[in-house]
């Protein structure tokens, strides 16, 4: 059956841990659809416009990092309110002036489908730009995480990088990750459901500050 | 659309795309033999399709008698 942008809905944010808005858009790469990415993880970011200065330092940051993303298995995707033509543009400026080639298909949603299923304007900043959002989506097409900036804010791409890791390596290894966790450092143990778990958990050996907090190294 | 241009000639991503469906290449061995990214390997594969060129077959695609033609036309002219 063929999957298109889902039928026009009130704009709205999606929910982590559900099937991401599977959605068809013209991109820089040709017709693009969400579920052309199955089987690689995908950030889906948007920006405010084409040929502004924070977008264009984003952009460059993206392209950046793209290859360390590969090795992740993770695809990019951008987004903006802006036609196929600006984005073309736009791209090739940047690979001119600032002598980076942009390696990710760019949507071209002029008629703001992907923006309001995603929950991407946001009109209290402006009604006709995306904000900055970036959500992550895994190899299965489910939301796994979001991450929402304002306008004149530009993203840090350490930060998508080190979500990437963790959300990589809770799949692998069915931990959580503390804060400012980064790869190498101890992951968090799941607490124990049960008393019996609990009483356990206190012997099993792992650095335990009390039942419900255990730490180990992978 | 990447894979055709407007007079219906195929570009160098469509020729290597039929190239490994003419071999029976599944999308991810496409993916690897051409060095494009999977979700390109789609999208091409179904431009391809909506010409004509191709058709689905086993979880990947099958070059049609219009695919092997304008195979045989790229060859004749390389």
């Amino acid at each position: 059956m063929e999957t298109t942008t889902q039928e026009k809905a009130a704009p709205s944010i999606p929910r982590l841990g559900q099937p991401a808005p599977a959605f068809e858009a013209q991109t820089t790469h040709g017709t693009l659809r969400l579920e052309d990415f199955k089987g690689s993880w995908l950030i889906l970011f948007s920006h405010p416009a084409d040929f502004t200065p924070v977008c264009t330092t984003e952009f460059v940051a993206f392209a950046e990092i793209a290859p360390e993303l590969k090795k992740r298995g993770v695809e990019l995707c951008g987004l903006s309110i802006d036609s196929t033509y600006s984005h073309i543009a736009w791209v090739r400026n940047i690979e001119e002036k600032f002598g980076v080639k942009i390696p990710f298909p760019v949507i071209a949603d002029l008629n703001k489908e992907v923006a309001t299923l995603y929950g991407m304007i946001m009109p209290g900043e402006s009604k006709t730009e995306t904000s900055r959002c970036v959500f992550v989506i895994d190899p299965n097409g489910t939301l796994r995480a979001m991450i929402y900036y304002p306008l004149t804010t530009g993203r840090n791409m350490q930060e998508i990088l080190r979500l990437i890791d963790a959300l990589q390596t809770t799949d692998k290894n069915g931990v959580a990750t503390p804060a400012n966790w980064k790869p190498g450092e101890k992951v968090i143990i799941p607490p124990p459901a049960t008393a019996e778990a609990a009483e356990e958990r206190m012997k099993a050996g792992f650095e335990t500050k009390d039942w419900y907090f255990s730490k180990k190294s992978l | 659309m990447p894979c055709i241009d407007s007079s219906g000639q195929i570009n160098e991503m469509a020729r290597k795309l039929l190239d490994a469906f003419a071999e029976g290449s599944s999308l991810i061995a496409t993916a690897d033999k051409t060095g494009l990214p999977l979700y390109r390997v789609r999208s091409g594969a179904r431009e391809l399709a909506e010409a004509g060129l191709v058709e689905p077959a086993n979880e990947t695609y099958a070059l049609t008698d219009a695919g092997r033609a304008a195979m045989a036309k790229v060859s004749g002219e390389s």
